[in-house]
């Protein structure tokens, strides 16, 4: 029995909110893209990770330097990755020569020093090689994080509009690829092709990581296609295209950009897990995961070779995953910020005063 | 519902063959195993070439070889599953069988103390959502999240290997150190409990204060050295393990269920002597699994006796209650086998092992050294996996606890006027379990086979060992092994999970779609 019988007319339970009123006051006349910026902007987490993300990848990419389609910028540290300059004894104990010379203590020796992160047993420069890493293991980051962005949006919006025998086709397909473990598909590729470069190398292993994404933008266009916007564009006459691209797609865009954040933070530990293996990029070139594993038994003589490439990684993959969660908690419509006490008070007195 | 199960199995099969066609191909493009003899020069080079390219068939290319290794699985239906030879001309399913038991044993512990302890933390974080003890577990979540398992193990086999073995020489706990655990347990006490000022800070100074009085006492017994529980710590241990248990599981108003718990310590207490006696004459697996046995028969026995109606919790408070107690006699047993062991040559004064999976060196045929051996190389790959696996199951269990809280059904059991523990225990818990339990089976899968590298960074023998054998000896066979088992391992805890899903929700149901 329900309501409506009983008093033959709709009867609607009012949810009692106290904050609801704070909540419609900020979000009025607002649209969706500035809601969610707004969101994103007051999560303290992501804001401080943006921050620490954004001036680690300008400080790593300027230190050695870059060049693309021929315009080069030298970079602004004195060694490259090649150079072999004479161990520092100095200042250092006699059996540990090229020890760091970071200070983040104010004083005499405050800054970067002649070798900030030390140098390695052969007397190479260990910030220039932590810093070539640092680039590889971004580039590899973001390679990953678009192909698997890319294909995973591409199949899954796909096979959710079109459905039936493609839908299936598509999603078998997907089956196959979620069975086999990225880490096992990525050791094959990785050894194999990790020599052809890292690029090739992150290339191989976005085409093996976009299966989870698929699954979900396939889940979220299936339920976003029988929504009535969907049936007002087709009556509308508009094109399956432009319906995938203009209606459903800017919907369906939270769960992709969240989700291609999470798979770019676990590429970086993948990518660091493969060069450790053996399986990842090889010697002469740099990668983080390869400097713990080349480093790693000298870490009771010599730790900073162990721990500056660690904290990177650490680094990175932290923001990256605080970036996403703040983008999870911007983009969720449930999602509702804490209300302080002075909020509350504030709404209860301009209320009082009307 | 066992058409869906046939047709799902089904599924599977044609999953399996696309998945490893897919990876046989992809393995054998990308290596060559003849690689190491071509460049060789000795005389032999050419017919020990010949030979390998007849035994592994490389004549014929990979696709249609592919069928040649799928014939030798076809025999999986006769009984004699054929899965070819490894290079080292052992069968791959000798080598994939012996690897299996070390990762199981791997993982197991750390599995299971991985969800115990993020499901904890994540609820509890759920609960106290916004507060500093929710910030601080989700910061600690997600650092461990981008943590590199294998930076965290040589920081482990650093510190807590062989410091810890330093300082296991003297056993005595330096006064700074007692200090900073005391006021990191207050500081955790304190955020988990909360409640108003007054009270943080007074369980912020109780917890500090047991602390210190704790560790001091460990340190000037030298307790550290000579580990042991005897009668009464068991008796006041299992006392507080009732007592807690009794808690969470029915509450403390349910006297039967508290009454029987404790008379299952009791009972624990009072055959302390004889159950030592025996534990040390039949010292073997057998005997644990026939105690487990009488363990159980005997709480059930005694909750029978105490609870007259309503039997279901009482069971359940006293089963878990003497499980516990169990394990404390076993825990018992082995920290009265530390200091002879420690002894022995092969272990030198050194307990804490930073690699392989057993010591060779000991004495062999002492049930209780080995069972102390494994523990011991347990710790590190353990907790390292821990760390890592439980900041998953924090974010997923706090995200699905927080949900579940907002829910109609949570409301009206507060309405109706239960108490904050039955609706938590009963209404909210047992519905955040569902999503849980069905995304832990389909973790356990992918666990077994993502092992690889704590078991390169410990030196263990098992699954991960033979995958990075095969991969850097272009060991298709082996590989296409290894690969077989972990895939049918994730395909069959997704059909598991599935099915779980609908038994445990009775609003999903497995029909598929027509």
């Amino acid at each position: 029995m329900n309501i409506r019988n009983i008093f033959g007319r709709r009867a609607e339970l009012v949810e009692v909110d106290p904050d609801a009123d704070i909540f419609n006051k900020e979000t009025e006349g607002l649209s969706q893209g500035q809601i969610v910026r707004k969101r994103f902007f007051r999560h303290r987490g992501a804001m401080i990770s943006l921050i620490v993300l954004l001036s680690l990848l300008i400080f790593v990419f300027s230190t050695l330097g870059f060049k693309i389609f021929g315009i080069g910028y030298g970079g602004w540290w004195k060694y490259k990755i090649t150079d072999i300059p004479n161990l520092r004894t100095q200042g250092c104990s006699i059996e540990l020569p090229g020890c760091p010379t970071l200070d983040l203590i104010p004083g005499k020796n405050f800054g970067l020093g002649d070798h900030p992160f030390g140098q390695d047993d052969l007397g190479r420069d260990y910030f220039a090689l932590v810093m070539r890493g640092a680039e590889r293991s971004v580039e590899v980051m973001v390679v990953i994080g678009m192909v698997a962005g890319f294909f995973g949006i591409v199949v899954g919006a796909i096979a959710g509009f079109y459905r039936g025998v493609i839908d299936a086709s598509l999603m078998r397909l997907v089956d196959f690829i979620i069975t086999i473990p990225t880490l096992v598909i990525g050791s094959v590729l990785g050894y194999h092709f990790g020599s052809k470069g890292v690029l090739f190398l992150a290339l191989f292993l976005g085409l093996v990581s976009w299966g989870g994404l698929s699954r979900l933008v396939r889940g979220d266009f299936l339920t976003l296609r029988e929504r009535e916007f969907v049936d007002a564009a087709r009556v509308a006459g508009a094109s399956n295209r432009r319906i995938i691209f203009k209606h459903i797609l800017p919907n369906a865009i939270g769960i992709i950009i969240v989700n291609v954040t999470l798979i770019m933070s676990g590429a970086i530990l993948l990518e660091a897990a493969l060069s450790y293996l053996g399986f990842g990029v090889v010697p002469p070139d740099v990668s983080l995961g390869l400097l713990i594993s080349q480093y790693q038994d000298s870490f009771t003589t010599r730790p900073w070779l162990f721990w500056y490439p660690g904290m990177i990684i650490i680094i990175v993959a932290l923001s990256v995953n605080f970036i996403g969660d703040g983008l999870r908690d911007a983009f969720d419509p449930r999602q509702r910020r804490r209300i302080s006490r002075k909020d509350r008070a504030a709404e209860h007195q301009s209320a009082a005063k009307k | 519902m066992f058409a869906y199960i046939g047709r799902r199995i089904a599924a599977m099969f044609v999953i399996l063959f696309g998945s490893s066609f897919l990876i046989y191909n992809a393995a054998a493009y990308a290596g060559d195993p003849t690689e190491g003899l071509r460049g060789s020069t000795t005389p032999q080079a050419h017919q020990k070439l010949l030979a390998l390219i007849r035994e592994l068939h490389l004549n014929v290319p990979p696709p249609a070889r592919y069928f040649i290794w799928l014939k030798g699985i076809g025999k999986f239906f006769t009984g004699n599953i054929d899965l070819g030879l490894t290079r080292d001309h052992t069968p791959v399913s000798t080598a994939i069988s012996n690897a299996i038991p070390i990762t199981i044993r791997l993982i197991t512990l750390s599995f299971i103390l991985a969800i115990l302890i993020g499901i904890g933390f994540g609820i509890v974080s759920a609960l106290r959502q916004y507060t500093r003890f929710d910030y601080a577990m989700t910061f600690f979540a997600f650092l461990m999240y981008s943590l590199p398992i294998f930076w965290v193990a040589v920081l482990l086999k650093a510190y807590l290997a062989i410091s810890f073995n330093n300082f296991l020489l003297d056993g005595r706990i330096a006064p700074i150190w007692i200090l900073s655990a005391s006021v990191v347990s207050g500081f955790f006490w304190a955020a988990l409990i909360s409640g108003t000022r007054q009270r943080v800070i007074a369980i912020f100074a109780i917890s500090g204060a047991a602390t210190s009085a704790l560790l001091a006492l460990l340190s000037v017994t030298k307790w550290l050295t000579h580990p042991g529980l005897g009668p009464i710590m068991m008796l006041v241990l299992g006392g507080g393990i009732a007592v807690g248990i009794t808690y969470i599981s029915t509450g403390l108003s349910n006297k039967p269920a508290l009454r029987s718990s404790l008379t299952v310590v009791a009972i624990g207490f009072i055959v302390y002597f004889p159950v030592e006696y025996f534990l040390k004459k039949y010292a073997s697996l057998s005997t644990i699994l026939v105690m487990l046995v009488v363990t159980l028969a005997i709480a059930i026995g005694v909750s029978y006796i105490f609870a007259k109606i309503d039997r279901r919790p009482v069971v359940r408070t006293s089963v878990i209650t003497s499980i516990f107690v169990g394990i404390l006699f076993i825990i018992d047993k082995l920290m009265k086998t530390w200091v002879p062991y420690v002894n022995t040559d092969a272990i030198h004064q050194r307990p804490i092992p930073t690699i392989s999976q057993s010591n060779n060196l000991l004495p062999s045929g002492n049930f209780w050294f080995s069972s102390l051996d494994t523990v011991l190389h347990l710790v590190l790959p353990t907790i390292a996996l821990v760390l890592i696996t439980m900041a998953g199951y924090i974010r997923y269990s706090r995200g699905t606890m927080l949900e579940v809280m907002n829910q109609d059904y949570i409301r009206t059991a507060r309405a109706k006027g239960l108490p904050e523990r039955t609706v938590i225990m009963r209404h909210a818990f047992r519905n955040t379990l569902i999503p849980i339990t069905t995304i832990l089976v389909v973790d356990t899968a992918s666990i077994l086979g993502g092992a690889i590298i704590t078991e390169n960074v410990f030196g263990w023998r098992g699954m991960g060992t033979q995958f990075n054998l095969a991969v850097h000896n272009q060991d298709l066979n082996l590989l296409m092994g290894v690969f077989l088992f972990t895939a049918s391992l994730v395909i069959m805890a997704n059909l598991v999970a599935d099915l779980l899903y609908s038994a445990l929700d009775p609003r999903i149901r497995v029909v598929g779609k027509k």
